[in-house]
């Protein structure tokens, strides 16, 4: 489908351990998310979940199988290649917020522009800026990361990897570390953009309530698919 | 963040704010490294200049003189009889050969500045019943004070050098007791004798030389010498004092005459340069090699601390040359800066101790030389080692597995 944002084709994943021995993690992936989705990736500890999105997000690549990201085929390309492409199309929320402490929040949110770019400029502050008002931010842009709670500095990594508008965002427990209250707000928030933006989620949760409000969940386990069903809940309403 | 600095200088500059403590340790040890190497080399060269000068204010940059006399062994005879053990027949005042024609060749020399003809040998020099043996140095004020500036050496009277004058050491005036005005009576191993009236005092910053030397006009030292219209030296100076060597020998070569230059004939003096040059030299290798190893460890160590944020950035889209650059940066940062407070620290200690130390008699203990070029080698020298410093640790975060970084 030309619309899709991400497809895996009979993705596996191997891991050496130790010389001669390889174990597989993942065996034959098959998925496919189109633009506009809010899927729930969920399974049991150590099913390949996270192994998983680090094969989406280009930041390993896969053992066998294809991975097709905004159309375009990434299987064949170099590391510089896989860079930019991972820079311009995906975002990134991990279960630790992982800013950059020696920046304040609103240089955070900035940071993948200015990577790509090369050069601060006064529309990527605004843009920054923009986001964390948004994330009701706007009165520690200026602050160290380092002074603001759990669930600012959670709602700071999800306004950066908003930053480049990217088609996909990728979320490994993003709430993982929060308290229900964040929790939700951060979740929330997600979901705002995706509806407001149509940008693509894929979120990685063992909270079955936060699973519950996505619109599709995508169920692994033993490294494989075992599960892919729309949320009845959801779809349609709202 | 300013808008012409780019992505990886704003990142360096705020990682190495942000580890305040380690920045600040590094820094101070590249301040107190530089900072030496600045003063050592500094005093050095100022007491180098300061030697070379006082060796120049009483000499020639080359003095040409009669060949030795060379005594010929017997031929086929005892084989015991070894060329070294053929006695050097005693030397007597000689002159050049030809002199004339060798002084107006080396006057049209490019690299020669001036040429003087001189007359000097022993003589005794006799004041009632105080006598001393001097050398009598016989010049022409014209051409032998552009090389030796006695004029300006005269701490008292003048140095026109007619024919029954004569100049005199500080050194001998005390020894003989005697003062301007006064005569003196030189007396030559020939036995002619001359009556001089002394008209000037001169001090050369020598000792040995305010001792013994006394310079009266050439046609006087020629009668006293026995070596009418003769000259025993030519002395020449030279467009770059450095070349004095080379030039010697070429001039040797082609008029067969002995050239000595000053750096043959003050030998001692450089092997003494030499060795303190190459142990200043040793000194500073070892400080790079430990601004080096100080700057790596802490890059090091960085690296290591930053690893998760490193992993973010290459996530978000920094390129593994990104990240190259932003720990060459701060390699390079350190070091800079580190080398400018080394420069100010340097300087300044310099500055302090020329005002400090002096000599007994209160002149300065060695000239203050503040050659600018020294701190900015210094820098440029201290930033390419911090750059090179830098290099395991930068290609180490270059390196660093996004995955493996992120989960830590
Ligand atoms: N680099 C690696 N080398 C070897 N084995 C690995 C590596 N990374 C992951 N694994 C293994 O792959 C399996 C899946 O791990 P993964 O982290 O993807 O699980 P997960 O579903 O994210 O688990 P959790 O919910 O606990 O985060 C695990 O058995 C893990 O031990
Ligand atoms: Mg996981």
């Amino acid at each position: 489908m030309a619309d899709d944002v991400l497809a895996l084709e009979a993705v596996t994943k191997s891991f050496a351990v130790g010389t001669p021995v390889e174990v597989e993690v993942l065996h034959g992936i098959d998925l496919t998310l189109a633009r506009g989705e809010f899927v729930a990736l969920i399974g049991p500890s150590g099913s390949g979940k996270s192994t998983l999105l680090n094969l989406i997000g280009l930041l390993d690549r896969p053992t066998a199988g294809r991975i097709a990201l905004a159309g375009a085929e990434t299987t064949r390309l170099d590391d510089r290649d896989l860079t930019r492409l991972r820079g311009r199309t995906i975002g990134f929320v991990f279960q630790y917020h992982h800013l950059i402490s020696a920046f304040t929040a609103e240089e955070n949110v900035m940071m993948p522009l200015l990577v790509d770019r090369g050069f601060p400029d006064a529309t990527m502050r605004a843009r920054a800026r923009d986001l964390l008002e948004r994330f009701h931010l706007g009165p520690w842009a200026e602050q160290g990361v380092a002074s603001l709670s759990g669930g600012q500095q959670q709602r700071v990594a999800i306004a950066r990897a908003l930053a480049m508008d990217p088609a996909l965002v990728l979320a490994d427990e993003p709430t993982g570390n929060l308290d229900t209250r964040s929790s939700d707000v951060a979740f929330d928030l997600m979901r705002e953009i995706n509806r407001e933006r149509g940008t693509t989620f894929l979120i990685v949760t063992h909270d079955p309530r936060l699973a519950a409000r996505c619109d599709r969940i995508v169920e692994v386990v033993d490294g494989r698919l075992v599960s892919d069903r729309p949320n009845v809940a959801t779809n349609g309403a709202l | 963040m300013r808008r012409w600095q780019p992505f990886e200088w704003i990142a360096a500059l705020r990682f190495l704010l942000e580890g305040r403590m380690q920045s600040l340790f590094i820094v101070a040890g590249v301040t107190v490294g530089v900072g030496v190497i600045v003063f050592m080399s500094a005093i050095l060269t100022g007491m180098t200049a300061n030697m070379m000068k006082r060796i120049l204010n009483s000499q020639a940059h080359i003095e040409l003189v009669p060949a030795d006399e060379i005594a010929r062994p017997l031929r086929g005879g005892d084989a015991v009889l070894r060329l070294e053990t053929v006695q050097r027949p005693t030397q007597r005042i000689r002159s050049i050969d030809q002199w004339q024609s060798i002084r107006d060749r080396l006057t049209r020399e490019p690299e020669v500045t001036h040429v003087a003809a001189t007359v000097s040998g022993s003589a005794l020099a006799v004041r009632g019943s105080a006598s001393r043996s001097v050398t009598v140095v016989a010049v022409e004020p014209e051409t032998y004070f552009p090389i030796v500036d006695l004029p300006g050496a005269l701490t008292e009277g003048h140095a026109r050098l007619a024919s029954d004058e004569v100049v005199i050491g500080t050194e001998l005036a005390k020894e003989l007791g005697v003062s301007i005005g006064d005569r003196l009576r030189l007396t030559s191993a020939t036995g002619a004798s001359v009556n001089q009236t002394i008209t000037g005092l001169f001090d050369l910053g020598n000792r040995g030389v305010n001792l013994r030397n006394v310079y009266v006009a050439l046609r006087t030292g020629q009668a006293l010498l026995g070596l009418i219209g003769g000259a025993t030296a030519l002395e020449v100076t030279l467009t770059d004092v450095y070349a004095a060597e080379e030039v010697a020998r070429a001039i040797q070569a082609s008029t067969g005459v002995e050239a000595d230059s000053w750096i043959t004939t003050n030998a001692q003096f450089f092997t003494v340069m030499k060795t303190q040059f190459s142990t200043n030299t040793s000194i500073r290798v070892l400080v790079a090699l430990s601004v080096a190893f100080g700057i790596a460890s802490v890059l090091v160590v960085s690296v290591v601390q930053r690893s998760k944020e490193i992993g973010i950035l290459r996530a978000m889209g920094a390129k593994r040359g990104q990240i190259l650059r932003i720990f060459l940066i701060q390699g390079g940062v350190l070091g800079l800066v580190g080398s400018l407070f080394g420069s100010a620290m340097g300087i300044g200690s310099l500055t302090i101790f020329h005002a400090l130390m002096r000599n007994a008699d209160g002149s300065e203990f060695f000239p203050l030389v503040l050659d600018w070029s020294l701190p900015a080698w210094a820098a440029a020298l201290a930033t390419l080692t911090g750059v090179f410093a830098a290099a395991a640790p930068a290609v180490r975060a270059a390196r660093l597995d996004p995955v493996v970084a992120i989960r830590g």
